[in-house]
């Protein structure tokens, strides 16, 4: 037998590795300004400050209901109007500005309320198994049976006086079911990992592994999930609200300027193609920002 | 360290069990190919019967696949066995529930074969390190956390300034030695080391057997040492068990395995092993096995090794034999036990 009495030695490299440690692990550096990203990103962003804070766009002048002129009407584009003069006499551009934070706020608070409710009950399912998970699992095919839109158009129909919170209401009611499916298989995928163990030996309790390892490192793939839904979310309101079972005036939404153009095509069409673009680039601007997100996260798209 | 066998044995002598296993089975369902097929099931452990003595080293050889990793979680209590006890102190670990249970597994720690994937990528080595104090809040008070965890650090060889990285940071070896600290974190008496430098460079490797037996020495710790590494299970083991297809065939003390094999099927393993052959005390012929190992869900009737044995009877395949006493704490499942020289046909 050798002799071998070695004193707890660093010699294996102890002070080699000094990179700085980086809180996105092999992400190039300066990631945020590739094209799709700054782009996407930018979109994303100008859209949620039009959302949050519309004066500025409009250059602090009157909101949407205090600039109409009764005997101006259905105007085209004109060089104090850059989008027009709609069917009330308003000024279209200011009345789109303030059409954004409808749709963001429908958009992102029903994707962020999916994502709360896909993360819990997910990682319920994901990590508990068995008759936990087969119950849940089972709660969100049936859920997934269900199409989507028309399931939300009974709901609305219930209420009478509709406003953004009832659509979100009504969206978030059966938006999650393609979430918890999600999570729960990241879940099982992390749930069986070794540092997960290590826990367990440790003495750590279920709501503990969850909380501190499950949910941080099963939690990117349901991220990317829900941003790209943003822009789902958003098309739906709209939608809604086209068909009129949406929002309802006095509320300004880009739906509800959609669905009044509707009857002026021919001898008002820019009242159509204004917040048509803008919804559309919204919608392209949020999937856009989920998808950059996603080939960051996740090393095999790359 | 200067093994000798008349120093292991006084000191097997001198120490009681802390742990042991009795009659441990552990079989997996194994999915059926069709229903109304008949049930099957992986016997991964088949009836094992072991001892870990206080302060002292049990070495587990065997090739994969005979059960050595599901022993591993059966011993750590990650998998309740489906038949058979696991006693620490005397007490059945599977049987405790709650707070009991969670004190309990303080006692034993298990280091994993790959140190990156044990520790959380997310978490910097202070975060990792301060859980165990965050799960057991009454070991140490809120204020002594930070001073404890820079002396795990010193104590593993690491330099307590490299608190803030994360694991990918460091080196295999050094995450190797993060993952100790954490084991050792609580005190605990037994750390179960599943193959735990395998995944090291052969330099590494040896600094890190250094330290387990550096900390053994300092805190009194019981080590089950599996690998497949059978130079360095001789070095650091005091007892050696053989394990093949879920049972025990052969274990003592690591001179009685190691230089007195008895068993076939360990002269055939430390025979392939080829540093072990020069400078041995008995000249070993180079014993080549047939084959794989049977599958372990039709385990072959009668010794379960007769299949590959070179010596095997007609009368091995009728009967198993049973785990028995050939020396002084040198048991042997075999029926015709000893040196394999001058015996192969």
């Amino acid at each position: 037998m050798s002799t071998t009495i070695t004193t707890i030695s660093t010699s294996d490299g102890a002070d080699a590795v000094d990179r700085a440690p980086s809180p996105m692990r092999g992400a190039h550096r300066r990631w945020w300004l590739r094209p799709r990203f700054a782009i996407s990103g930018t979109i994303v962003l100008l859209m949620i400050l039009m959302a949050a804070f519309p004066q500025i766009f409009t250059g602090f002048g009157p909101g949407p209901t205090e600039n109409c002129d009764i005997l101006l009407t259905n105007q085209p584009p004109s060089a104090a109007h850059i989008f027009g003069i709609d069917i009330q006499g308003c000024d279209y551009y200011t009345n789109i500005i303030y059409g954004a934070r409808a749709s963001i706020l429908v958009g992102i608070v029903v994707s962020a309320i999916a994502f709360g409710i896909a993360a819990v009950v997910g990682a319920i399912a994901g990590y508990f198994g068995g008759w936990i998970d087969a119950l849940i699992s089972r709660i969100c095919d049936m859920a997934f049976g269900l199409p989507f839109i028309l399931a939300a158009i009974v709901v609305l129909q219930l209420f009478g006086q509709r406003n953004i919170w009832t659509v979100i209401f009504a969206l978030a009611l059966f938006s999650w079911p393609g979430g918890v499916r999600f999570m729960r298989s990241s879940v099982l995928e992390v749930r069986n990992r070794e540092y997960v163990q290590a826990a367990k030996l440790l003495g750590a309790s279920n709501g503990r592994i969850i909380k501190k390892h499950i949910v941080p490192n099963a939690i990117t793939p349901l991220l990317v999930l829900q941003t790209l839904g943003v822009g789902g979310m958003i098309s739906a309101e709209a939608g809604l609200t086209f068909i009129g079972i949406g929002l309802t005036p006095p509320a300004v939404s880009w739906g509800l300027q959609l669905a009044a153009a509707r009857d002026y095509i021919d001898a008002a069409p820019h009242l159509l193609i204004f917040p048509a673009i803008f919804l559309t680039v919204t919608v392209l601007g949020f999937v856009l920002f989920g998808e950059a997100l996603r080939d960051e996260f996740d090393p095999k798209g790359k | 360290m200067l093994h000798t066998a008349i120093d292991n044995d006084e000191r097997a002598v001198a120490s009681s069990p802390i742990m042991e296993l009795r009659g441990i089975k552990m079989h997996y369902p194994v999915a059926k190919p069709m229903p109304f097929a008949p049930k099957k099931v992986v016997k991964a452990l088949d009836g094992v019967d072991l001892k870990v003595l206080g302060s002292q080293t049990l070495g587990i050889i065997g090739e994969s696949g005979c059960g050595k990793s599901t022993l591993a979680r059966v011993l750590s209590g990650l998998e309740k066995p489906t038949e058979g006890k696991v006693l620490f102190d005397g007490v059945d670990i599977n049987e405790l529930r709650g707070a009991e249970r969670a004190a309990m597994r303080r006692n034993i720690q298990l280091i994993f074969q790959d140190p990156y994937a044990s520790l959380d990528p997310r978490m910097t080595v202070e975060q990792i390190l301060s859980e165990p104090f965050e799960i057991h809040p009454d070991l140490v008070p809120k204020g002594g956390r930070k001073a404890k965890i820079a002396e795990l650090m010193e104590l593993v060889g690491l330099n307590p300034d490299h608190l803030g990285r994360y694991p990918h940071n460091f080196s295999g070896g050094q995450q190797q030695r993060i993952g100790i600290a954490r084991g050792i974190a609580l005190n605990p008496k037994v750390l179960i080391c599943d193959e735990a430098v395998s995944a090291l460079d052969v330099s590494v490797r040896a600094q890190v057997v250094n330290l387990l037996q550096d900390l053994q020495r300092e805190l009194g710790l019981s080590f089950v040492f599996i690998a497949h590494d059978l130079q360095i299970v001789r070095h650091i083991s005091d007892a050696v068990a053989t394990m093949y297809l879920g049972r025990v065939v052969e274990q003592g003390s690591y001179a009685q395995v190691y230089d007195h094999s008895s068993h076939p099927y360990t002269q055939a393993l430390l025979s392939a092993a080829p540093e072990l052959r020069q400078g041995s005390n008995t000249a070993r012929e180079l014993i080549m096995l047939q084959g794989d190992p049977p599958s372990p869900i039709d385990p072959p009737a009668g010794c379960r090794f007769h299949t590959r044995c070179p010596i095997a009877q007609p009368s091995c395949s009728a009967s198993e034999p049973d785990l028995e006493e050939t020396a002084q704490g040198h048991q042997v499942r075999c029926f015709f036990p000893g040196p394999l020289a001058g015996r192969l046909n």
